[in-house]
């Protein structure tokens, strides 16, 4: 019943079949092309709101690039400024380690503009659920103790108790607690540069 | 009448999971939750529907040496639309399945389908087995995660019912061969009565 396998009918078919193919997807492509900026904008504004104080500008527009290496400054993070009348109320830096369980995990981390960490929030991760996925829970101990902890005039140690910092890990998921310090060392390291 | 037979099919005796045990490895993967077992069913079911149909209506222009890069081709085109959609419409759970949903291209239930029923069957008919093994393997993937859920993080359907850790090796890989198996021995124990 197929037709006959002979050099031209194949060449032609599957160019005609990969044709069609690659015409489908360009189509569902530009369809959801805007619901899917829509989508990744609303979530990291969602982020934004929940790690710094209440502001009255659009973060999402006043992104500045800091690198979290003074001596690289090629690799930037995105730093959202969130103000009020005009005067800067909090920065959510976006930190993204790879050192988590399960590979690259990224949070949002709020900081006042001395330096104290208001809040912190997960935007992605692969962790295991059930052990490392449990720094979601933003109620938990593990993500309220950094609340209100000065990383940048030196007196919280960055690091979990296990390893000498001051840190309390997650049960079973120390690995997951140790990235979660990296990123937020990171952060630090990117809020000192910001001026 | 007959042409129901194709759905049920799909769902008890050709379970794709329990009886014909395809597509493995997203069924031990992403079950670490009921709801994630059900969005990998869910976007399975999708693509299979889609290429059963499209595959059992190019079949008959399609030269037999090359019916394979060509199924692939409409799969992997049908498995890119279902991942912008998700990342549009569900990105929360696009974002737990993560690397499993551009993997459907490789699962072998939907290749699997494409060889053995859709080429040889009528639009209609390839359409009502892409539902039904869509059905079957949903189902099974939700069992699978529900009970993983329940015994590892005391959650069903990702309402916590009690607020200790349950037993966690359930929720890690080796609590996905376990319920496996033993989900298949009861789906086949309850099978062989009925058919004898």
């Amino acid at each position: 019943m197929a037709i006959k396998s002979s050099l031209r009918n194949m060449a032609l078919v599957l160019t005609l079949v990969c044709l069609g193919a690659s015409a489908a997807v360009a189509v569902i492509y530009a369809v959801t092309k805007d619901p899917i900026e829509i989508a990744k904008a609303e979530k990291t504004n969602k982020a934004i709101k929940q790690v710094v104080p209440a502001f009255d500008n659009n973060p999402s527009e006043e992104i500045l690039n800091v690198p979290a290496d003074a001596s690289n400054p090629k690799e930037t993070n995105k730093v959202y400024v969130a103000k009020k009348g005009g005067e800067v109320v909090g920065y959510a830096v976006e930190s993204t380690t790879t050192k988590g369980f399960g590979g690259a995990f990224t949070i949002m981390v709020g900081f006042t503009p001395n330096g104290e960490v208001y809040n912190t929030s997960v935007i992605s991760h692969s962790e295991t659920p059930g052990l490392g996925a449990k720094i979601t829970d933003g109620q938990s101990h593990f993500i309220t103790q950094w609340n209100g902890k000065n990383l940048v005039d030196g007196s919280v140690k960055i690091a979990v108790t296990k390893d000498g910092g001051d840190i309390d890990a997650i049960t079973a998921s120390t690995i997951t607690s140790r990235a979660y310090c990296d990123a937020m060392e990171i952060a630090a390291n990117v809020f000192n540069n910001i001026k | 009448m007959s042409k129901f037979k194709y759905l049920l099919e799909g769902i008890v005796k050709n379970n794709p999971t329990f009886v014909l045990v395809l597509g493995m490895c997203p069924t031990l993967a992403t079950t670490t939750s009921a709801m994630n077992g059900m969005g990998m069913g869910a976007a399975t079911m999708a693509v299979l529907i889609c290429s059963n149909m499209v595959i059992s209506l190019l079949a008959p222009v399609i030269p037999d040496k090359v019916r394979i890069p060509c199924y692939i081709v409409v799969i992997a085109a049908f498995v890119t639309v279902v991942q912008f959609v998700m990342q549009a419409f569900t990105p929360a759970l696009y974002e737990t399945l993560g690397i499993f949903i551009p993997l459907i291209v490789v699962n072998c239930i939907v290749l699997g389908r494409a060889e053995a029923f859709a080429n040889k069957h009528s639009v209609l008919e390839s359409a009502l087995d892409g539902i039904g093994i869509g059905i079957g393997f949903t189902i099974a993937l939700t069992c699978i995660g529900l009970v993983r859920e329940v015994l590892g993080n005391l959650s069903a359907f990702d309402h916590k019912f009690a607020s200790s850790d349950g037993m966690l090796v359930f929720v890690l890989a080796p609590g996905a061969f376990l319920v496996l198996g033993y989900l298949m021995v009861i789906f086949n124990k309850i099978k062989g009565k009925k058919n004898a």
